[in-house]
């Protein structure tokens, strides 16, 4: 396996709120076509992070390299090589499906033949080609994450980060949107992605554990299970975070 | 299913939203003091039925009850009975964590004061926080605070809609550490949750989908009522594994399970299966196999009963 190049490379990021250090000096890389978990408990911000890498918030001090541009300096350049699946459900409620599609990828710039081709290759994919002019609203949760991921990685992006996409979700659902993170990270997009699901921490190529603004562990499943000898990724999680 | 003990019972209920039917025909007892578990996908009937017992929304037809009270005609006892807690965050983001619990006391007609001790435990944890806005917490937070707002009429029954979604995974150790002592309290708690693991720690679950109750049983008989031998299988291809078991002549059900994938059989030989799939795998280019035998826990079971096609 030949040596894989960055695609995020993150140095002495720190982000306030005031008083508050939300992101306390991280550092880490991600590499090319990577599925990167991104753990932590709640309110350690994971999500701070995920919306400075996304050029949404800016860095207090630090450094973000994000698809080869400086986000702080170069938010828009990254924001055109990105996808973006947020915590809260990111699509129109009130547009039906196809209406989402069209509405986002005219967003990330794709012509309208592009458009309608992303669209039936998903809807296909997805064996949704019966939603397509039904109302969002109208469509269960776990559909609703797969058209989500589906949209955010419509124009081929170099990273998708996606903030736990499957909260909610039952497990067979999670099941097929794993598959879909597999398959993308297959075709050399790289996934960044949160979970409360320590089974699909299992998942991932290498993880990150946050606690209280820092990244206190980072290292493949198994090299963490055997640092702090456990059994599993809950176990690890437990250990470090309470 | 008929139990002199029954203290909640729902009979026949059916509950339709335009042309979807929620609930077809749900029937369950459950006895005071229980810890019963719902689990089910998005679209089971697990809210509607919820928002039914909770007097919220009326059934088509069929009954439910809470010892003696009807939950369509005794709603304004019923209520005061019950402790609720929505799928969403649903208290005042911008009152503080004190002010929205004196609030829901106040509603019932109590006070913070009267009732403390029922809340200590929970209310203690955010009570350094009081004087912040209810919508500036953390997640695991906001569940403390909601449930303390169930708690704080003193209700004989508690009603949460997966209250630890989105929740992490200490704040979810935690909160079922509370839940357990909620109920040696005495209190009766029905809870939806799509942690398997969670399930594990009811004494009974319904396990729901499309507006029909599939089984009701102890976590224990949920896994023993798996049916065929399961393997668990782990190479240095994870990716192409999944695809490869599910061509496997004689695999049932195939599911990534963690750092495993999960593979079901009907035959009851075992060792023979095992070689089998050995050189079945080493055929497809796998390496470093790992086979074992595995027992079945509740999302296996939950996987299996789900995998079913739909009935017509």
């Amino acid at each position: 396996m030949t040596e894989r190049g960055n695609i995020i490379e993150v140095s002495h990021l720190v982000k306030k709120f005031g008083d508050f250090t939300a992101n306390d000096d991280l550092n880490f890389e991600v590499k090319k076509g990577e599925i990167f978990g991104f753990l932590g408990a709640n309110g350690a911000g994971k999500t701070t992070a995920i919306k400075i890498l996304c050029g949404l918030s800016e860095p207090t001090s630090g450094i973000a390299l994000v698809a080869g541009f400086d986000v702080g300096k170069y938010p828009d350049k990254v924001k055109e090589r990105i996808g973006y699946m947020s915590q809260r459900f990111s699509l129109y409620n009130d547009l039906t499906v196809k209406e989402n599609f069209r509405f986002y990828g005219g967003i990330y710039g794709l012509s309208s033949a592009a458009i309608k081709e992303r669209t039936n290759y998903f809807l296909e994919k997805l064996e949704m080609e019966k939603t397509r002019n039904v109302v969002l609203s109208e469509i269960p949760l776990g559909w609703k994450q797969k058209l989500a991921f589906s949209v955010a990685i419509m124009h081929n992006p170099q990273v998708v980060f996606l903030d736990e996409p499957t909260g909610g979700v039952d497990p067979i659902t999670r099941r097929q949107f794993w598959e879909m993170i597999y398959e993308t990270a297959h075709h050399g997009t790289t996934v960044f992605v949160t979970t409360h699901y320590m089974d699909e921490a299992e998942y991932c190529e290498r993880v990150s554990i946050m606690n209280e603004g820092r990244i206190v562990a980072l290292g493949t499943p198994a090299q963490l299970k055997e640092k702090y000898q456990a059994q599993s990724m809950n176990d690890v999680f437990i250990k470090i975070a309470r | 299913m008929e139990t002199p003990s029954a203290f909640i019972r729902i009979e026949n209920v059916q509950k339709h939203f335009a042309e979807v039917e929620a609930l077809k025909n749900v029937s369950i007892n459950i006895s005071q003091g229980e810890l019963f578990g719902f689990i089910g996908p998005d679209g089971a009937g697990k809210t509607a039925l919820f928002r039914i017992l909770t007097s919220l929304i009326l059934p088509d037809s069929g009954s439910a009850s809470i010892g003696p009270l009807d939950v369509v005609k005794d709603y304004k006892k019923i209520r005061k009975s019950i402790g609720y807690m929505p799928g969403r965050f649903s208290l005042y983001a911008d009152l503080t964590v004190e002010e929205n619990l004196q609030f829901y006391a106040r509603i019932f007609k109590t006070s913070v004061e009267e009732n403390y001790k029922l809340i200590k435990d929970i209310y203690g944890q955010i009570e350094p926080f009081k004087k912040r806005r209810a919508g500036d917490l953390s997640g695991g937070m906001k569940q403390k605070l909601a449930l303390s707002c169930a708690l704080i009429h003193n209700p004989k029954v508690l009603v949460l809609d997966e209250p630890t979604t989105g929740v992490d995974a200490v704040s979810r150790m935690e909160f079922w550490e509370l839940l357990k002592k909620m109920q040696q309290m005495g209190i009766t708690i029905l809870v939806s949750t799509p942690y398997m693991d969670e399930a594990t720690l009811c004494d009974r679950i319904a396990l729901m989908d499309h507006g029909n109750i599939l089984s009701v049983e102890t976590p224990v008989n949920i896994a023993k009522s798996f049916k065929g031998n399961l393997l668990s299988v782990k190479t240095n291809q994870m990716y192409g594994l999944l695809s490869d078991l599910e061509q496997f002549p004689h695999a049932e059900q195939v599911f990534r399970f963690g750092e495993f994938i999960h593979i079901t059989f009907q035959s009851e030989n075992t060792p023979e299966i095992i070689e089998n799939l050995t050189s079945y795998l080493n055929s497809k280019g796998h390496k470093e196999i790992l086979i074992s035998s595995v027992e079945p826990v509740i999302e296996d079971c939950f996987l299996a009963l789900m995998d079913q096609p739909e009935k017509a």
